[in-house]
């Protein structure tokens, strides 16, 4: 039995750029994300989150080093579909991940290609727009759709395949407010419901607050990895590493430089009115 | 160059099943030299309102005035008018396409019918102003660089057509904050230097509180309100009804006066909060 559900050791991975130069994008990763686990991964562009994120199910292989996904080596060719089905990827823009013009059949994609009994699939599609409350657009086309429910939907054709781990590499870039109000709320159910294991990654610093661990990467290496309350109080080393802290933090970070006394653990405007309230 | 919309309703797809209202009847005049923010909802009409503004749209009914011109009339010279008011969609660097830098940046004033020289010129200078640098990018293909920077050779080959009205739609959209300031101090250097008239589209309401003079509040179609970002931010049943969040220091502000606090409740940056929770606090001593 294999506890952990990913587990990088000395990843190193280069890109070859047009004119021959190799540029180091990741730089000796170690890393284990554990079954039912909510890590989130922050990090400016250029950070080499996303070429992590692409090791987690084989869509790129390690120049040096190992990727495991729940104790199967990512080199293993013979074993890339089940790697890729254990962990499911969720990318930025929901368009180039829809492919059929009506939303069940685009849930039903994937399972399709698993070869499963069309009466499991129906059950699978209806199962996953429920789980991404999407269920009374079944019928609906979707390019007519929102950018937080579209995005929606391609997390129900990835759930659909039954993985263990989602990977989500920047899922709500492209949405407004409340489209990513939406995804990230989906994103926490299924793994506190579901128990679904998640990574999500992005560079929304509010996003991360409910997460079980927060890694910070630069430059390729893991800077900082913690809780999230430990990790946003540190305002001064989020911002050298070019990250945004919320309003909330950082005015918490001012506020006890003033020598005002509140708790170290506010990650949200109602934590901050209860603590100065008490005072 | 000021913008003023009269009566303007806008319907697509009129006289189909598809039929919808995409702008209800607006009134805005925009002066000169504004920075202008506006916000909505997702749908609420704000992309279909500002491609009015360049005659990529023509109101179903009612006017568009530019500069003294009323755009809506038939012989009016849209090339002419294009080159004034200058519009970044969004993603702007999905339409870059040449095989370098200076091409692509070109492309506009090529069109243009300028002279080598003066295009030249103009390339330098665009380029310059979104901070980038001519002499390492020239020959670089836009395809090869970072997203941040594809992004501000798109916006200078607006640039170099000098436009005098600089629309911009989520310009800061999937950027990481370091590329979100950039842009947005590039932008408010722009209005400064140059006086263009500004009107920034966006989702991200500490963005619009730190760059903009005025806000128009878009709903349904409608625009529901206007004001400096500070009265628009603290009219919170408005935004709430229009489906928009405000920033979380105002957000914090109205939940401690609500709680019986005596704070102020049109605050926008963190600087103004903790001014003001300091004095709430040496006030309650004092008490």
């Amino acid at each position: 039995m294999v506890k952990e559900m990913l587990k990088t050791e000395d990843l190193v991975y280069y890109y070859k750029t047009p004119d021959g130069k190799q540029i180091k994008a990741l730089d000796h990763i170690n890393l284990k994300i554990g079954k039912g686990e909510f890590v989130a991964i922050i990090g400016p562009n250029g950070s080499g989150k996303s070429t992590l994120a692409k090791h987690f199910n084989g869509l790129l292989l390690p120049s040096e080093g190992e990727v495991y996904v729940k104790g199967i080596n990512t080199k293993d060719k013979n074993k890339i579909w089940e790697i890729r089905q254990t962990a499911g990827m969720v990318f930025q823009n929901p368009d180039n991940q829809i492919v059929a013009t009506v939303v069940e059949e685009d849930v039903a994609f994937g399972p399709e290609n698993l070869g499963i009994h069309p009466e499991e699939i129906r059950k699978r599609v209806d199962e996953a727009l429920d789980i991404v409350e999407m269920k009374e657009f079944h019928k609906h086309a979707p390019h007519l759709l929102s950018g937080g429910q579209k995005q929606r939907v391609a997390i129900a054709g990835v759930i659909a395949m039954r993985p263990e781990c989602i990977i989500l590499d920047e899922p709500t870039a492209m949405l407004d407010p409340s489209g990513r109000r939406e995804v990230i709320k989906t994103i926490e159910r299924l793994n506190k419901k579901e128990n679904i294991t998640v990574v999500l990654i992005t560079h929304f610093m509010e996003e991360v607050v409910n997460a079980d661990r927060v890694i910070v990467m630069s430059q390729g290496k893991i800077q900082m990895e913690g809780l999230p309350v430990e990790i946003f109080s540190k305002v001064e080393k989020l911002k050298s590493l070019g990250l945004d802290v919320p309003q909330i933090t950082e005015l918490a970070y001012c506020l006890k430089k003033k020598g005002v006394m509140i708790d170290k653990s506010i990650l949200t405007v109602e934590d901050m009115v209860m603590n100065l309230c008490r005072l | 160059m000021p913008i003023i919309i009269e009566n303007l309703s806008h319907v697509y797809m009129p006289g189909t099943p598809f039929e919808s209202k995409a702008i209800d009847n607006i009134n805005l005049t925009i002066e000169d030299g504004e920075v202008f923010g506006l916000i909505g909802h997702t749908g609420s009409g704000k992309s279909t309102l500002i491609q009015h503004f360049n005659g990529l749209l023509r109101p179903t009914t009612g006017r568009v005035v530019v500069n003294g011109i009323d755009i809506t009339n038939k012989n009016v010279d849209l090339k002419k008018l294009r080159s004034k008011v200058g519009l970044i969609f969004q993603y702007p660097e999905h339409q870059l396409f040449e095989e370098t830098v200076v091409k692509d940046v070109a492309f506009g004033p090529k069109n243009l019918g300028l002279s080598q020289e003066e295009i030249q010129k103009r390339v330098k200078e665009a380029l310059a102003l979104v901070g980038l640098d001519y002499d390492v990018l020239k020959d670089r293909s836009p395809f090869e660089l970072s997203g941040g920077q594809m992004r501000r050779i798109a916006i200078a080959g607006v640039l170099a057509m000098k436009p005098e009205v600089l629309i911009l739609d989520e310009p800061t959209a999937g950027l990481d904050p370091r590329g979100r300031d950039e842009i947005l101090e590039q932008i408010k250097n722009l209005h400064m230097k140059h006086k263009i008239t500004v009107i920034l589209v966006s989702h991200n309401m500490e963005d619009i509180a730190r760059m903009a003079g005025r806000v128009g509040v878009m709903y349904r179609g409608k625009l529901i309100k206007t004001g400096t970002p500070r009265q628009v931010f603290s009219d919170y049943d408005t935004l709430k009804k229009a489906g928009l969040g405000i920033p979380q220091v105002t957000k914090l502000m109205k939940m401690l006066k609500e709680q019986g606090k005596a704070v102020r409740t049109d605050v926008l940056t963190v600087k103004e909060a903790e001014n003001e929770i300091l004095s709430m606090l040496r006030g309650k001593k004092h008490a």
